[in-house]
């Protein structure tokens, strides 16, 4: 899967900011992921201290922050975070209507970085 | 947090290379004037079938182009480019998807101002592809009968990028508990504008109605 191509796009954002802001050592790398996406949390870790070795982000501790989808009803405009997917239950809970407006289901977002 | 460190914003989006490289390619496209149509779905879902009914039902009205992605592809780029359509085998190098990238490589290598029509094989599977914007005008799936019609529950994102749906091998249909209906409703909830396409590759059934949209979207862009 595309953990490999992930790290390697985390890794070059977080080394540009680390080395923007002269720090010595980067502790936290917070990343928000969308809750449709498919990613491995172990994997990304292992993948990244693979990667890392030998630059200011070893060891650095990956956060992820799973951002749920949010849907919009088309029939009462009701905004509503979105059950996790594999269920069926995805339609308006304030009316029931199943025609709605998913939103911020993919993606991966760099937010901030812990570092020394 | 611990003291002595200190946070640092950084507020970017990843692929944001990959959205940017979509965004010039498909400004390319517009100005050679071809659609390029992204078809994804799983390993034997039916990918390269759909292609060559597909090209077999509209070559004589749009000139038409390949790109072959799929690693386990059965008929590859060499095949149907013997029936006379330029097609072009990407080396993805066991990746899980491709990105703008290169598709953008790989549509440098066809003669881009000759074609109407290029239809991209991704890679098959349904996770990765979903993720990466390939800077298609239209993004396409199938998914096969002997899958099953729970599928939209486990792989929302790619059900919620697609245009269109294709429902390949409906000649299982009585052999199996799959529900059209069912799948329908699924879909429904996920992605309310998604076009379904029940057909078989095999008997031909159901093929025209997905030919009719693919010739009608091309159209509209090409107008
Ligand atoms: N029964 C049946 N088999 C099909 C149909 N379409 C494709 N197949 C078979 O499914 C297998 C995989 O098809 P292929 O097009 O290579 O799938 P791909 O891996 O997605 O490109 C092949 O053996 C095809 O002959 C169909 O509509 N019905
Ligand atoms: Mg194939
Ligand atoms: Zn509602």
């Amino acid at each position: 899967m595309h953990e490999l191509p992930v790290i390697e796009e985390i890794l070059a954002v977080v080394l540009t900011h680390a080395h923007r802001h002269g720090v010595s050592r980067v502790v936290t790398i917070n990343l928000e992921v969308g809750s449709f996406s498919d990613l491995e949390d172990a994997w990304l870790q292992r993948y990244f201290d693979h990667c890392s070795r030998g630059s200011v982000a070893e060891n650095a501790r990956l956060e992820l922050i799973r951002v749920p989808a949010t849907g919009t009803c088309r029939r009462c405009n009701h905004v509503f975070t979105l059950a996790a997917p594999g269920t069926d239950k995805t339609g308006c809970p304030l009316c029931g209507a199943v025609d709605i407006v998913l939103d911020g289901r993919r993606g991966y977002h760099i937010a901030s970085l812990e570092a020394l | 947090m611990k003291p002595g460190i200190k946070l640092i914003e950084v507020k970017e989006d990843l692929f944001a290379d990959n959205r940017r490289a979509a965004e010039t390619l498909r400004a390319r496209l517009r100005a050679s004037r071809t659609f390029l149509l992204n078809l994804m779905a799983s390993p034997g879902a039916g990918k390269t079938s759909l292609i060559m009914q597909t090209v077999a039902a509209l070559a004589g009205e749009l000139r038409l182009g390949v790109i072959e992605a799929d690693i386990d592809s059965m008929i590859d780029a060499e095949t149907v480019a013997a029936g006379g359509i330029p097609a072009l085998q990407l080396r993805t190098g066991g990746f899980c998807h491709v990105d703008a990238v290169m598709v953008g490589k790989a549509l440098a290598e066809l003669p881009l101002k000759d074609l109407d029509l290029v239809i991209l094989e991704n890679v098959g599977n349904l996770v990765c592809p979903a993720e990466f914007d390939t800077g298609a005008s239209r993004s396409a799936m199938i998914l096969s009968v002997p899958e099953g019609d729970d599928k939209p529950l486990k792989y929302p994102l790619m059900f919620s990028v697609c245009n269109a749906l294709v429902v390949n091998k409906t000649d299982w249909l009585e052999l199996s508990d799959f529900s059209v209906e069912r799948l329908t409703e699924r879909v429904r909830r996920l992605n309310p504008g998604m076009e379904l396409f029940p057909l078989s590759c095999r008997t031909g059934e159901g093929i025209e109605a997905w030919t009719d949209w693919l010739r009608r979207e091309v159209a509209a862009f090409l107008n």
